[in-house]
This record gives structure tokens, C-alpha cells and sequence, in this order.
């Protein structure tokens, strides 16, 4: 009996070992392990065997069985994974072959500039609001200290409509809006569309943006607006930026200064970008005017601010490079593509 | 404002500095130095050369060959210049050294031209002789110089000399831009005073002492104004005898550095008054004023004027005029008149300084469309005290410079004169808005070099007494905005606001906007921009019809043309623009979107702020159709939370767009927009060969509807059951139609439905399409049973049928 189990062990081995294909490899188990096969045979022939022997010789033959059941297991994943291999050996690709994309539209790069000052100082607790392209002239210009004979009046060409009604020249005119409110503290951010009766040209445009920021509350100082803009500038131009405030003069805020930055070009060393100054003017900005405060019912003893506006198209047209202004309103996809 | 440094120096000696730092530090303490340009830039190795022989060329007819001594020695240059002769004293170019241009006086090369010895025409030639343009400046400047030649220099100068300081080129000229508020920074005297306080060092303002004759200019003339509104004060003073003839050197040079053309003494005395004080002043000749008065008053309307220009000016009754007893001579502040200007043969001179109204004199000379440099200064609005100042220092000139004698006195109408502005003295108010601890005496020592003068009272307590010239200087912020100016803006502290915390946020109608963007760029569409004005010819481009409200579009009253002179009421220009310019390109497949408003008026004209519409336009050519823009308009609006079906009305009634083609939208029974293909003779308008289909969204209406807020509503526990119809219905009958039928019949066991085949033509009968829809049906809470499913069914079908819709096995 011992004989014979082992005969049909290596039996059994000899046929996996020539097996080539999953098929014969069934064959192999139908006909040693099958109902009709081998070992099915010697099993059901052990009513001959003495019955002190059956349950060691019943032993045996499962041992066998189990060891040919592994053999066939192993013999089968050995060959369904040489299967895989060869198919996939077929399947090799072309990975250099063009991407399929999802064509996805493009961001104004006014847009793309507004969203970035924007993130920078919502962060900072500033509340984005709107207000009138249309506007009156007490908001453009009066209410921001600009009477009916000032100067400035004709340095920003407005267009107007009729009677008081004016295109707005400045995003300024929303800080009175939003002072009239009477809700204190404010931390406002007003972007917009703005107008000046400018002929197109590579650097000029009759409608262009501006953002308007402005800070009311106690005890808000000239050092404030410093710090505040230069944590701005750092954000949008990068950690090494530098900023230099020079005075300037605007009617609605006392004192006034113009910002500069370290050209992002040359890290301040002076090239053709920033016409070797190392500086680049960025925006204007001041400590709110007492009387602008006063007009708009604020008590400029208690209450002190700052304000500062930033020309969207100027920030657009430095930080991406853009060496004609048109380009930003013609909307040719190639050019907005780029963003 | 253009300067030299040089003049600038004359009233701070003290001064000393590279060009670089007065640019730095004057702009840092507010008055912004444009740029500059140095007058010696390029000129190297020039000395003063005196032509000792001169022989001719021995090959060419036009050259000469010059023996010139340069002090060490005599060398040989060979020139073509025709005004040379032996014993001038020209400036020579040595060997190796630079000029600025070339002797057409053209643009100046960047680098200069370096000049080396050589040969002409086979003579060594060891340096050039110089014309004032290859010295790289003019003869505005030099007026001496010859038209087409060598400069010569005068005959006490030495050979070997530095022929650039010679001719006080080693200067610069500095480029200023001043501030509308700083009215005394117009002028010489007024930016030295800066630079004195900038740098710390004494600022030196010329004595102004008058030699006059022993003639009363009371004898000469009386001047009236009746205007006082618009004259606050009249200054006027007679010089007689006058010799006219060139103004000194220094006098010449430091006009045509300021950009001012030299002419003559008299002349350039006014001119250079003008830029010193910042006052202008005319002159006329006296023995042309009639009756010895002059009376300022305002004009008629009406009336005529020619001006020394020779143009003849219209006049009304808010411009200001000086007159003589009989007639007109002058439009106060603007320009003198032909019948009293000046000539060669001028004996008695009329100075006049006064202080005109600024914005009447800026007004009236916008309306004359007569804008001079007078108008411009005052315009700003002068000190009425630097009048009197400027007058006496032209005359000490005219009498220093030989140009004529004074008589004595100044006839000077003034209204009283405000006294001097006494502000307190609060350096805690300047330190808590600055931010900064600035101490008291530092203060008052920058107060000091602006000539703002602290006053004790007997209290002890300061004030601060303002000069008249900053009438800028009101309240106590304006003394602040000094102190930092002059401590140092970049020593100012950097701070944050330490003070109540506010919450950062967008409004929800520009979340709603940015999510308008997102969704239209993930279906490929990119941001255009277009203009909120344009011409009112785009209501017939886009075929408006006649009486469409679309064409009540507010005016602009100046606007830059035809063509920007509406305020936009239909967002479609820009776009079709915008594809046209692409599609003229040759840009293929292009998609665009624009988020901006039209403005529609209340009524016209406008009383009142328009109404602005925030339009959220879509429009694309190229791959896709009508059903494209429709999946975006609906992505859009379930993007932000408005869930229900859209209703598409086929009749939207838009001229512009095809009229098979066009839906207009309506969300819960509102209308919010439309969508369509442009129709084709809108495309030929705007010149585009292909279809474009375009979608407007009205912001305003939508905002209402729309949501950021979601809840969970629970994932499917039971099976869904689903259906297909399949059916053969009249072309008329609409998609929307057999959907309404769907889901009303449907009731709630109806979870969805999709068309999956829409057929024409074959075997479908004339007139008739094919559809089918895959319905599927689910509830909650059950798994649906067959009888469940069959009522449904029933109710759907015979509804269809009502429809005309023929079911197909």
C-alpha cells in the first residue's frame, strides 16, 4: 500500500512537472484526485485493509493527497502569473504619447492678481465689499476732500454723465460709503472697476481697477499702515521684499505716502525692469484726514484710520511680465492662456 | 519742474552731496526727484585750447590744419569747421577723451563718442575742437554759440584749463515732481528751502534790496481793482530807461536748464523771477497804457482779445482782464495783450505781480483753451505775500544787471491780508498718530528749518506760527505729516493694528461670483474683460429692434469718442468683440466668459444712480452647441445650490439670436437669462464666420436663489426598478414637454429619468421623431414592488399619449 502511494505520488509529480497549460493541469487532478482517479482508488480500496492498519494507512493517504493538492496549487499560480506576465509584456504603452486633458478655461490675470490680495488680507480680518461705478460727486470727490475747485478735480479726468453723476475715479469713493455706515471698527477691502478719461494706449486705459483698503478704529497709527503694508507686500511679491514709503500728497489723507517695493526682478540691484532704481511704486496710502472722518460723522479724536489703494492692472502688469496694457481687454486666448 | 543743482546751491552753500544722495533724500523727505542728467556726462579730457597757426589742408579744399596750444603743449588738430581762427580759445577734446554727441546736435548716444588721434586725409590730428552740441548741449543754452561751428570760448580763458567748468557744465539738472498741495515747491526758492531742512543745513535766501531813482511810480500809474474777488492783490512797480539786450551768462543758462528759452534782459528777469519765487509776472510797456491806470475787472461777454500770441481770444464775463483807462491789455494771469507787449524799442516797463482767483484763472483758461506757464502757477493758488517780494527782487535785477532804473515805490492794492495761521503745539497727538516717540526739541528743530516758528504765551504753552507760503499747513495732522517727513518715514516703527479683531470675509454675492468662475472654467471657458462703455452703434449691430429698452443706455457728457460714449445696457458686445478679435486670429475653439455690469437707468437723463446689473455672459465658437452652453448654465446653477429644473422657454423673443435657437431661462418661475446661437446676420456684424452660441445670466436675480448650505440627504437604502419608454411623437412636441408629463405623473416613487435616443427620418413616420427615456423609480423606506411600478407606469403613458406620443414595444 505504501508502494502504491508513493507510485502515485511520483506519479502525480512527474505529470505536473510536464504540465504546460492550465488544462493539463485539471487532467492531472480529474485523474489522480478526481472521483474515478488514483487515489480515489486506493481510498475507496481500503475496506481490504486490515482495520488495525485503516487508520494509518487513511493518514497516508491524505498526506498524499494534501502533497499533491500543494503541488497542483503551486504549480497553477506559477503559471497563471507566467500568463499575466505575457500579457502584459503585450500591453506595453507609449507613455510619451500626448496626455488627454479636460481643457479647462483660464483666470483673468486681473483676477488672478485681485484673488491674491484679496486671500492676503481677508486673512488679516478684512471684509471684501462694493459699492457704485456710477457714482455721485460727493463720494468721488467731495466727501473725499476734493471740493468743486480743487485741483485734483483735473488731474483725474472724470467722465461725467449728468448733474452730480460721474463715472468714479477712484474705489475711494466706497471708504466713504463704508464710513457713513457708522459701524466701527471697519477693515475693508473695496475692489472695482474705475475710469479716467485716458486714450488707450500701452501704458493707459479709460477703465481700469483699483482695490481700496481702509482701517478705522482707535488708536491705529502711521506705523500700523506701514506694518500692515509691508506684511502685504511680502505676501504678494515674496518674503525678501523690502518697502520704502515716501510722502505723497492725496486731498483724503494726511500725512500721504506712495509705497515701493524691492523690484521682484532684481532683488533691489537695479535693472531695465525697475529702470536701475531697485524700486518699484506699488500703490498710495495715508492716515485717513481728519475732515474726511469729520464729513462721514466719525469724531477724528477718538477714531483714527488708514487707507490705501492699489491699481489691480499696475500689480497684474508687474508681477506676470505684461508689456502692453491692451493686452488685459482684447481677451485673446492665447494671451489668456498664459495664467 | 526741471532745476539746476547749481541754483539750488546758490541758496544753500552749505550744500554738498553726490547727485545720487539729493535724489535719495529729497525724495524720501517728499519732494520727488524724478530723475536727473548730468550736464558733464561724457565729456572727459576737455581743456581749453588756444589756435595758434592755422595752415590749410594740403588734400582737402574744407579742411584746416590748426597748431593748438593746451597749456603742456602744442599739438596738431585738423578740423572742417569754418569759424575757427588763429588766437580763439576753443574747447579740445584730448586724446583718448569722450564727447557727448555729434555736431548735429541729434540724440545722445548712451556711451558718448570717444575721440583718439589720428589721421585726416593723411595729416595726424591729435584731438578735436568742440561745437556746443558735441558738448552735449544747445544753443538755447548758449546762445552765443555759432549756428554751425566750433564754440569759442572767451579770451581770458587759459589753455589747459578745465574748459567744462568754463562753460558751468559741471552741473545737473534735476527733474522734479511736486505735489498740487505744495504751491511754494513751484519754485527755486522753495525747494532749496527743502533741501536746506532735508540735508540740516542753513538755508540762504537772496537780499532783496531795491536802488531806486528819485522818481514816484505814483506819477507813473494808478492801478483800481474792482474785482476783488478774484484779485486779492496788485502789485505794480515802473522801471525806466530801459536798455534791452542779452541777460548775463548765468542768468541765460540757469533758464534754459529750467527748459526756458532765453530771449532778452527783460524777458528773462520776468522768467527767472518766475522760477525763483514761483511768482509769475508780466510786464508791459507803459507808454502804451492809456490814461496811467490800470483797472482789473472782469470782461464782458462777448468781448474779443488778442493776445501777444496774435490769436484773437473770446471772452465772458467770468474772466478777469487788465485794462487801462481806455481798453483791455492783459487776461489777468494768462496772457498779456498784442497792444501792450513788449518790443526792442520799449523805454518805461509796467511790472505787474498779483494774485489772481485759482480756480477762475483755471477755468477761464480751460475755457479760452490758453493754457501758459503764468495760468499754471496760479492756478494752484498763490501766496498773496510773495507778490510783493517777487516784484522788488525783479526790479533789483533790472537795476543790478543794468537792464534799467527803478522808480521809487510799489503801487500795492490789497485786500487785508489773513494773518498768519497759529496752530497749537501737540507733540503727543503727532507721536500717538504717527506711532512714534519723537522728542519735543526734535520737533521744533524740524519746525525751525521750515521756517514754522514757535510762539510761548505767557502761560507757557506753544504755538505755532505758520508762513504764509504753506498753506498747506491747516490742522494738526498737517504739523504731524512734517515731524514725519523730517524724523524719517523709514524711521517710523513698524507695527500691526492691535485692536478690535474683525472677521475676513467675500460678500455672498462674491462667493456666488467666484463660483461663476470656477464652474465656467472647468468647462473650459477663460475670463475676458470689456469695457463698460461703447458706442451706441452696437444696438443695431445686434440687430435690436427700434423700440427696444435695451437702447435707453445712459451717455457719458465727455467721453473719449462715439465709440465709448454709452454706458453698456446688454453684456453681448464685448463678448461678440472679444470672439470676433479671436476668430479673426484664427484661435480655434475659443470659449470666454465676463462677470461685469450694464447700467440701466431709472429714467433719462439720469437723476438718479442707475440700476447695476452684475451679468454673468458666456459665449464660445468652436467645438460644442446649444446643449453645451445649457450644461454649463445648469452646472453653474446647481453649483450653487439651486436644485430644481430650469424651465427653457424656446420663445425668448432676442433679435440677435437664431429664432429656432434661443430659450430664455426661468429658475421657480423667475426669469434669470437666456441662451442661443448668435443669429447669423449678428455674426456677419461682428464678422465672425461661424456659429457662436452665447449664455447671459442676470447676477441680481439669481443671488436670491442661490445657496451655499447642503445637507446630507441619505444614500439609497433600497433597490431602484427602472423603465425604458420608448416612443414615436410629433416634432412639435418639446423634450420639456414630455419631462414635465414624467415627473408630474411620476409622483414621488420617481427618482430620475434620462433620455437616451432621440431619432428622426428612417423608419420614423413624416414629422414625427422618436425618443426614449430610461425612468427610474425607488422609495426610501421599501423595496418597490411590482404594482408599485405598473401604476406609475400607467399614469406616465397615459399621459404621454395625451401628448401625441405613440409607444413602441
Amino acid at each position: 500500500m505504501k508502494e502504491k502511494l508513493s507510485q502515485i505520488r511520483a506519479h502525480a509529480i512527474a505529470q505536473i512537472e510536464n504540465s504546460d497549460a492550465l488544462e493539463k493541469l485539471n487532467e492531472v487532478r480529474v485523474n489522480i484526485l478526481g472521483k474515478k482517479g488514483e487515489l480515489t482508488a486506493v481510498l475507496k480500496s481500503m475496506k481490504d485493509v486490515a482495520p488495525e492498519e485503516r487508520p494509518k494507512v487513511g493518514q497516508m493517504v491524505n498526506e498524499t493527497r494534501e502533497e499533491i493538492e500543494r503541488l497542483l496549487e503551486t504549480a497553477k499560480k506559477k503559471m497563471e502569473s507566467a500568463a499575466r506576465e505575457a500579457r502584459m509584456k503585450a500591453e506595453v504603452i507609449d507613455v510619451t504619447l500626448p496626455a488627454k486633458k479636460n481643457v479647462i478655461g483660464h483666470r483673468h490675470p486681473n483676477t488672478i492678481a485681485l484673488e491674491e490680495v484679496e486671500r492676503i488680507f481677508v486673512g488679516m480680518g478684512y471684509e471684501v465689499v462694493e459699492g457704485p461705478e456710477v457714482e455721485r460727486d460727493y463720494y468721488n470727490f467731495e466727501a473725499l476732500n476734493i471740493p468743486a475747485d480743487h485741483p485734483a478735480k483735473d488731474e483725474q479726468d472724470t467722465f461725467y454723465i449728468a448733474g452730480d453723476i460721474l463715472l468714479r475715479t477712484q474705489t475711494s469713493s466706497i471708504q466713504i460709503r463704508e464710513m457713513e455706515k457708522g459701524r466701527m471698527p471697519i477693515r475693508m477691502l473695496a475692489p472695482g472697476r474705475v475710469f479716467r478719461a485716458d486714450e488707450v494706449d500701452a501704458t493707459h486705459s479709460p477703465s481700469f481697477h483699483q482695490v481700496e483698503g481702509l482701517v478705522i478704529d482707535k488708536n491705529i497709527t502711521f506705523a500700523d499702515l506701514k506694518g500692515t503694508l509691508a506684511e502685504f507686500a511680502k505676501e504678494l511679491f515674496g518674503e525678501e521684499t523690502k518697502v520704502k514709503f515716501r510722502p505723497h500728497h492725496f486731498p483724503f489723507t494726511e500725512p500721504s505716502a506712495e509705497m515701493d517695493v524691492t523690484c521682484f526682478k532684481c532683488g533691489g540691484k537695479g535693472c531695465r525692469f525697475c529702470k536701475g532704481s531697485g524700486w518699484i511704486e506699488i500703490l498710495g496710502c495715508g492716515m485717513v484726514h481728519p475732515h474726511v472722518l469729520e464729513m462721514c460723522n466719525i469724531n477724528p479724536e477718538e477714531y483714527t484710520g488708514f487707507a490705501f489703494g492699489v491699481g489691480l492692472e499696475r500689480i497684474a502688469l508687474l508681477k506676470y511680465e505684461i508689456d502692453d496694457m491692451r493686452l488685459l481687454y482684447e481677451n485673446d486666448i492665447r494671451f489668456l492662456k498664459q495664467f | 519742474m526741471n532745476t539746476a543743482l547749481s541754483w539750488i546751491k546758490e541758496y544753500v552753500p552749505e550744500l554738498t552731496c553726490t547727485d545720487q544722495e539729493y535724489c535719495d533724500r529729497m525724495t524720501l523727505t517728499g519732494t520727488k526727484v524724478e530723475g536727473y542728467e548730468r550736464l558733464d556726462k561724457n565729456l572727459e579730457k576737455i581743456v581749453v585750447g588756444e589756435i595758434v597757426k592755422i595752415e590749410k589742408h594740403p588734400d582737402a579744399d574744407k579742411l584746416i590744419v590748426c597748431q593748438v596750444n593746451i597749456g603742456t603743449e602744442e599739438i596738431q588738430i585738423v578740423t572742417g569747421a569754418p569759424n575757427v581762427k588763429e588766437g580763439d580759445k576753443v574747447p579740445v577734446v584730448l586724446d583718448g577723451g569722450k564727447v557727448a554727441g555729434g555736431h548735429d546736435g541729434g540724440p545722445l548716444p548712451e556711451e558718448g563718442i570717444k575721440i583718439k588721434a589720428g589721421k585726416l586725409r593723411g595729416v595726424p590730428s591729435g584731438g578735436m575742437m568742440c561745437s556746443i552740441e558735441e558738448l552735449g548741449s544747445s544753443r538755447d543754452m548758449y546762445p552765443e554759440a555759432p549756428e554751425d561751428g566750433i564754440y569759442i570760448l572767451h579770451k581770458e580763458a587759459v589753455p589747459g584749463e578745465d574748459a567744462i567748468a568754463l562753460l558751468g557744465l559741471h552741473d545737473t539738472v534735476f527733474e522734479y515732481e511736486i505735489t498740487s498741495n505744495r504751491v511754494d515747491c513751484y519754485s527755486v526758492l522753495g525747494i532749496a528751502r527743502e533741501a536746506a531742512a532735508t540735508f540740516d543745513k542753513p538755508f540762504v535766501p537772496p537780499v532783496v534790496t531795491v536802488k531806486e531813482n528819485d522818481e514816484d511810480v505814483n506819477d507813473y500809474i494808478s492801478v483800481e481793482v474792482q474785482d476783488t474777488d478774484l484779485c486779492t492783490r496788485y502789485c505794480a512797480r515802473v522801471c525806466t530807461n530801459i536798455k534791452i539786450g542779452p541777460s548775463p551768462e548765468w542768468m541765460q543758462r540757469r533758464l534754459a536748464a529750467s527748459g526756458i528759452r532765453p530771449i532778452n534782459n527783460l524777458v528773462d528777469i520776468t522768467n527767472y523771477v518766475m522760477e525763483e519765487y514761483g511768482q509769475p509776472m508780466h510786464a508791459f510797456d507803459l507808454d502804451t497804457i492809456a490814461g496811467k491806470k490800470i483797472i482789473v475787472r472782469r470782461a464782458k461777454d462777448g468781448d474779443e482779445f488778442q493776445t501777444l500770441d496774435g490769436q484773437v481770444r473770446k471772452l465772458d464775463k467770468d474772466i478777469l482782464m487788465i485794462c487801462d483807462a481806455e481798453k483791455e491789455i492783459g487776461i489777468a494771469g494768462i496772457m498779456g495783450g498784442e497792444n501792450s507787449k513788449i518790443t526792442d524799442e520799449v523805454k518805461t516797463v509796467l511790472f505787474e505781480a498779483a494774485c489772481f482767483n485759482g480756480p477762475n484763472i483755471r477755468k477761464s483758461a480751460k475755457r479760452i483753451g490758453l493754457r501758459t506757464d503764468a495760468s499754471g502757477k496760479f492756478e494752484k493758488g498763490l501766496d498773496p505775500r510773495n507778490a510783493r517780494a517777487a516784484i522788488d527782487r525783479a526790479c533789483q535785477l533790472i537795476q543790478e544787471l543794468g537792464c534799467g532804473e527803478v522808480t521809487k515805490g510799489c503801487v500795492d492794492v490789497c485786500v487785508p491780508l489773513n494773518p498768519l495761521l497759529l496752530l497749537p503745539f501737540e507733540p503727543d497727538k503727532y507721536n500717538a498718530l504717527l506711532g512714534t516717540e519723537v522728542e519735543k526739541q526734535h520737533m521744533l528743530n524740524i519746525f525751525e528749518q521750515l521756517e514754522i516758528k514757535p510762539i510761548a504765551n505767557s502761560c507757557g504753552d506753544i504755538a505755532l506760527e505758520i508762513p504764509s507760503f504753506r498753506q498747506d499747513i491747516l490742522r494738526m495732522v498737517d504739523l504731524a505729516e512734517e515731524v514725519a517727513r523730517f524724523y524719517g518715514y523709514d524711521k517710523i516703527p513698524v507695527t500691526l493694528p492691535n485692536s478690535t479683531s474683525t472677521t475676513g470675509k467675500l460678500s455672498f454675492k462674491l462667493r456666488v461670483e467666484q463660483k461663476a468662475r470656477d464652474i465656467a472654467e472647468y468647462c473650459g471657458f477663460s475670463q475676458g474683460m470689456s469695457y463698460s462703455f461703447e458706442s451706441p452703434k452696437v444696438f443695431d449691430k445686434l440687430c435690436l429692434a427700434k423700440d427696444d429698452k435695451a437702447r435707453d443706455a445712459i451717455t457719458i457728457a465727455n467721453p473719449l469718442g462715439e465709440d465709448f460714449s454709452i454706458m453698456r445696457t446688454i453684456p453681448l458686445n464685448g463678448m461678440l468683440t472679444s470672439l470676433s478679435t479671436n476668430y479673426n486670429r484664427r484661435n480655434k475653439d475659443v470659449r470666454l466668459y465676463e462677470l461685469g455690469n450694464i447700467y440701466i437707468p431709472k429714467a433719462l437723463p439720469l437723476t438718479e444712480l442707475p440700476d447695476e446689473r452684475m451679468q454673468f455672459t458666456l459665449g464660445f465658437y468652436g467645438e460644442g452647441d446649444f446643449y453645451t452652453l445649457k450644461g454649463v448654465v445648469e452646472e453653474f446653477l446647481e453649483s450653487i445650490g439651486m436644485k430644481e429644473k430650469c424651465i427653457y422657454n424656446p420663445d425668448a423673443g432676442k433679435r440677435f439670436l437664431h429664432p429656432g435657437r434661443q430659450a430664455a431661462v426661468s429658475y421657480k418661475g423667475t426669469a434669470i437669462g437666456y441662451l442661443g446661437e448668435v443669429h447669423p446676420e449678428v455674426c456677419d456684424n461682428y464678422d465672425i464666420g461661424t456659429k457662436v452660441y452665447v449664455a447671459v445670466l442676470d447676477m441680481p436675480v439669481i443671488l436670491p436663489f442661490a445657496s451655499f448650505e447642503r445637507k446630507y440627504e441619505g444614500i439609497a437604502k433600497y433597490p431602484a426598478v427602472s423603465r425604458d419608454i420608448s416612443m414615436v411623437v410629433p416634432k412639435t412636441v418639446l423634450a420639456g414637454e414630455i419631462e414635465a408629463v414624467l415627473v408630474q405623473r411620476g409622483g414621488k416613487l420617481l427618482e430620475s429619468y434620462r433620455l437616451f435616443d432621440v431619432y428622426e427620418g428612417g423608419q420614423i413616420k413624416e414629422g414625427c421623431k422618436s425618443m426614449a427615456y430610461s425612468v427610474s423609480f425607488r422609495a426610501k423606506d421599501r423595496t418597490l414592488e411590482e404594482a408599485d411600478i405598473t401604476g406609475a407606469m400607467k399614469k406616465i403613458l397615459n399621459g404621454l399619449e395625451q401628448l401625441g406620443a405613440q409607444l413602441r414595444q
